[in-house]
């Protein structure tokens, strides 16, 4: 089960958000402090993302992002509901050839996570795509 | 932490200090001014980002558009940055060889290459 589960209307003022509460739950896991940088803007990347797509395809579902716990991992998975939109990230999809723009920032974005992240793997779905990225965590020894 | 940006003209240069958090939300506001630089005439910008807290892609994505544009009349983009944490996203993204990114204003705006 998720440690904490965040969905927010896909728009560009709720990916701050997204960042705070992601860096908040990786700290809590145990995540290194050197590491939270990089788990905030890996996050707010892979967001970001995902509300161009939801804008771009006109989707008003939020989007969803997971924050996982575990013993020694702390995993963040963000989803959209695009279509097939993360097979689009690893240079599939045409369709959207004609917003250089949009798809420029689009690949930059996935640029920036893979430099940041060694563990991330992107998957499309027919439901939608999928970002998952994990970290090393080491949570604080319960006290009596 | 919203965006902030003043701007203030030095010699030939224009010195633009962003503060805050650029973002897929603040980002465009940035893009605004630089393109209204532009278009008013200032072709030589130095972008001083020792106040910026977070930079992303989409951040990036507006430095790169400006380069572009101050290129386009044969001008020229520096930056100013000491923060590690947002050096490393120029460095993992190649564009440390894009942008000339000095220590100082001063020394970016003392600049002529």
């Amino acid at each position: 089960m998720a440690t904490v589960e965040l969905r927010f209307s896909a728009l560009p003022e709720h990916v701050r958000t997204a960042r705070l509460v992601a860096a908040a739950v990786a700290r809590r896991a145990g995540v290194d402090e050197a590491v939270l940088d990089e788990v905030r803007l890996a996050v707010g990347e892979a967001c970001s993302r995902a509300v161009g797509l939801h804008e771009s395809h006109g989707i008003t579902a939020p989007v969803r992002v997971v924050l996982v716990e575990d013993e020694k991992t702390f995993s963040i998975e963000v989803g959209d509901e695009v279509p097939g939109s993360g097979g689009a990230a690893a240079g599939g999809e045409t369709e959207g050839a004609g917003e250089s723009d949009a798809e420029g920032e689009d690949e930059m974005g996935l640029a920036v996570i893979s430099g940041l992240v060694d563990d991330v793997e992107v998957s499309a779905g027919e439901n939608g795509g999928r970002i998952r990225m994990s970290w090393p965590a080491h949570p604080a020894p319960v006290l009596p | 932490m919203d965006l902030s940006l003043s701007t203030r003209t030095v010699g030939d240069r224009t010195v633009v200090e962003v503060g805050g958090e650029i973002d897929v939300y603040t980002a465009p506001k940035l893009r605004e001014q630089l393109v209204e630089l532009v278009n008013d005439g200032s072709y030589h910008l130095v972008v001083d980002m020792e106040r910026v807290d977070f930079l992303d892609s989409t951040g990036l994505g507006v430095l790169v558009g400006g380069l572009k544009r101050v290129r386009a009349h044969e001008g020229s983009l520096r930056l100013v940055c000491n923060q590690e944490r947002i050096l490393k996203i120029f460095r993992i993204t190649g564009l440390t060889k894009v942008f000339p990114i000095h220590t100082s204003v001063d020394e970016a705006v003392a600049a002529t290459d």
